[in-house]
């Protein structure tokens, strides 16, 4: 048990550092040039299309983090959109914001700059 | 793998019992649904929340059995 608490904790600290450095980001399959599953694709684009800066993470090619962050946010699937820190939620709560104008106002509250093109 | 639609609404209502549940089958394929869950419990939680408490209800089946579930949650409107 104590191996897989180790393992935990150490995810943790990761995901919690990857947060921490950036202010929007994302954990997704694949990156946002080549998305690897519509539901990150829908999230990505959206997120270009309002224009914010976001850093992306590749759960496919990191086994741990793909597992680490379902228990990290309790949320079991990808993708998953952080702000701050927070957790937002996935695609489909990023899409029902966005088309509800609720993700600019979440932005503009967080101070995050988006060049809204 | 996937589950059947029927299967899907009596997990949800097994736990919200209040909640009315419309899902739509998108691929015929056990596994790309859209659903729709209205329910007082909502009232007040957040959409993550709200989301989590279905996918509590799926009993860990979301993300592993069940791939594609989208989902919108409602409360009624009074």
């Amino acid at each position: 048990m104590i191996n897989n608490e180790a393992n935990m904790n150490e995810i943790n600290n990761v995901i919690e550092k990857n947060n921490e450095n950036d202010p929007v980001v994302l954990y997704m399959k694949g990156d946002p040039t080549f998305p690897q599953c519509g539901f990150s694709s829908t999230v990505v684009q959206i997120l270009k299309h309002i224009g914010v800066d976001f850093q992306s993470y590749d759960v496919l090619q990191d086994e741990k983090l793909r597992e680490g962050i379902k228990s990290f946010s309790n949320w079991p699937t990808i993708p998953q959109l952080y702000v701050k820190g927070e957790f937002v939620g996935g695609c489909d709560i990023i899409r029902e914001m966005f088309e509800t104008g609720e993700l600019k106002k979440y932005f503009e509250e967080k101070k995050v700059n988006f060049s809204n093109n | 793998m996937g589950m059947k639609r029927d299967e899907i609404e009596s997990m949800i209502l097994a736990s919200i019992p209040d909640a009315t549940v419309d899902i739509k089958d998108l691929a015929g394929d056990d596994n790309h649904y859209a659903a729709t869950v209205t329910s007082n419990k909502f009232k007040g939680m957040t959409k993550v929340n709200q989301h989590k408490m279905v996918y509590d209800a799926l009993g860990g089946k979301m993300g592993g059995t069940l791939h594609a579930l989208s989902l919108t949650t409602l409360v009624p409107n009074d």
